[in-house]
């Protein structure tokens, strides 16, 4: 005979069930313990820290700048895989498939549309990150490696937003790209170079049309990520979000769960 | 034991251990890897061969240019300008930044209308951000009578083409 069950109920039997277990082996339990192995065994959340203090979560103290780019990243890597599958890199259909995005493939005007508008919100996003950073002095010590961190991060973006301005492959494109890869050949003797290897040639044509596309997809994709890695786990290595130690504990009294950390 | 006091003994100050041997021949060929793999890498990032237009232009008999007049094309991105002294073609392509610029019938001059960089008709700049005077081309008349650009090489300016 079985005793019908409630959710919350059904929700302990699966946890403790053996083939979650086998995936999450912190196990059941709502103890500060199996809390914190929740974290620390799981190899995404083991970036983040086990514990924070309830200012540094708090939004006025970061207004979630960081997480809001994190999260635009999402949309432009969900919405920049999906917009693969009916683009071809090539002179001939570059422009022909944007606009078929655009006109003929279904949800295909509102994922690009949702790709363009989530990578200008991103270069905006990044940018008030950093400020927000550098007004409330978080990048100071020990913090100035995760600063630098974030530098590369900027790089990165602006790269992965100026690369993916040709692959419409119109007007707009040729020209701003045509421009802006002029300025490499301002870098003193190997400028040339540089203009060379990136368009590979002489004029924005096929070849450039092809790097661009490699570099917007491939290789600067897998380093924001590698670098996003390195920038969230080192939050948890500089000792958490930064809290301004000036701030007077008697505003939040029941503010720190580890008070005896805190210092005068 | 014997092994132990061995082994305790200091070490003799000589000028080269194995290990570090093995350690100096690991990095150099560390090194000569790495420097091969940049070469290796900016040969492979350089195309051979490229599919770009021939940078040799037909613009056709020279009298078919009026005096006093200049031809603008922007499929070759030249200037054929015929003046009083002789032709001369000049490139088209802004010395900033790579935009095309644009004859001015009007005004006489020719302006880029990316960043407002202004020139004469024989290149010289006028006023703008770009560094440098546009460049004249090789130009000469070929066996068949026909004027022949190569927009790949310049030449010194107000070097005429006298026919």
């Amino acid at each position: 005979m079985k005793i019908p069950m409630n959710a919350e109920q059904t929700i302990e039997k699966v946890r403790g069930s053996r083939i979650w277990r086998s995936v999450f082996r912190s196990g059941t339990g709502n103890s500060t313990l199996h809390r914190a192995l929740a974290i620390q065994q799981n190899i995404f959340l083991h970036l983040f820290a086990t514990k924070v203090r309830k200012r540094m979560v708090r939004f006025s103290a970061t207004w979630y700048l960081g997480t809001l780019t994190l999260g635009t990243f999402l949309i432009l890597v969900i919405t920049g895989i999906l917009l693969m599958l009916y683009y071809h890199p090539s002179v001939p259909q570059a422009y022909a498939d944007m606009k078929d995005l655009q006109f003929v493939v279904s949800s295909g005007l509102f994922l690009r549309n949702l790709h363009r508008w989530s990578a200008q919100l991103m270069v905006f996003l990044v940018f008030a990150h950093m400020f927000k950073v550098f007004y409330r002095g978080a990048y100071r010590t020990p913090r100035e490696f995760n600063w630098v961190v974030g530098i590369v991060l900027l790089l990165i973006t602006l790269l992965l937003s100026y690369t993916g301005y040709l692959l419409p492959w119109d007007q707009l494109a040729f020209w701003a790209i045509t421009v802006g890869s002029n300025l490499s050949s301002a870098v003193p003797l190997v400028g040339n170079k540089i203009h060379f290897l990136l368009l590979g040639g002489n004029q924005v044509n096929a070849n450039a049309l092809l790097r661009f596309y490699v570099l917007h997809c491939v290789v600067l994709p897998i380093m924001a990520v590698l670098f996003i890695a390195v920038h969230f786990w080192r939050i948890r290595k500089d000792g958490g979000l930064y809290v301004q130690q000036s701030e007077p504990k008697a505003q939040a009294p029941s503010d720190s769960i580890e008070p005896a950390q805190e210092v005068k | 034991m014997p092994d132990e006091s061995q082994a305790a003994t200091p070490k003799l100050p000589t000028e080269f251990d194995r290990r570090a041997f093995f350690t100096r021949v690991g990095l150099r060929s560390l090194g000569i890897a790495a420097a091969g793999t940049i070469v290796f890498t900016y040969e492979f990032l350089s195309p051979n061969v490229l599919f770009e237009p021939s940078p040799i232009v037909n613009l056709g008999k020279p009298d078919s240019f009026a005096v006093n007049s200049v031809t603008m094309d922007v499929n070759t991105a030249i200037y054929l300008v015929r003046a009083e002294e002789g032709f001369f073609a000049l490139s088209e392509v802004c010395t900033h930044l790579g935009c095309l610029t644009a004859w001015n019938q009007d005004l006489g001059i020719i302006v880029c209308p990316c960043h407002g960089s202004k020139f004469t008709r024989t290149g010289e700049k006028i006023e703008g951000p770009a560094p440098k005077p546009l460049p004249w081309l090789k130009t000469w008349v070929s066996d068949d009578g026909d004027l022949l650009v190569d927009r790949s090489a310049n030449i010194p300016p107000l070097q005429y083409l006298r026919i």
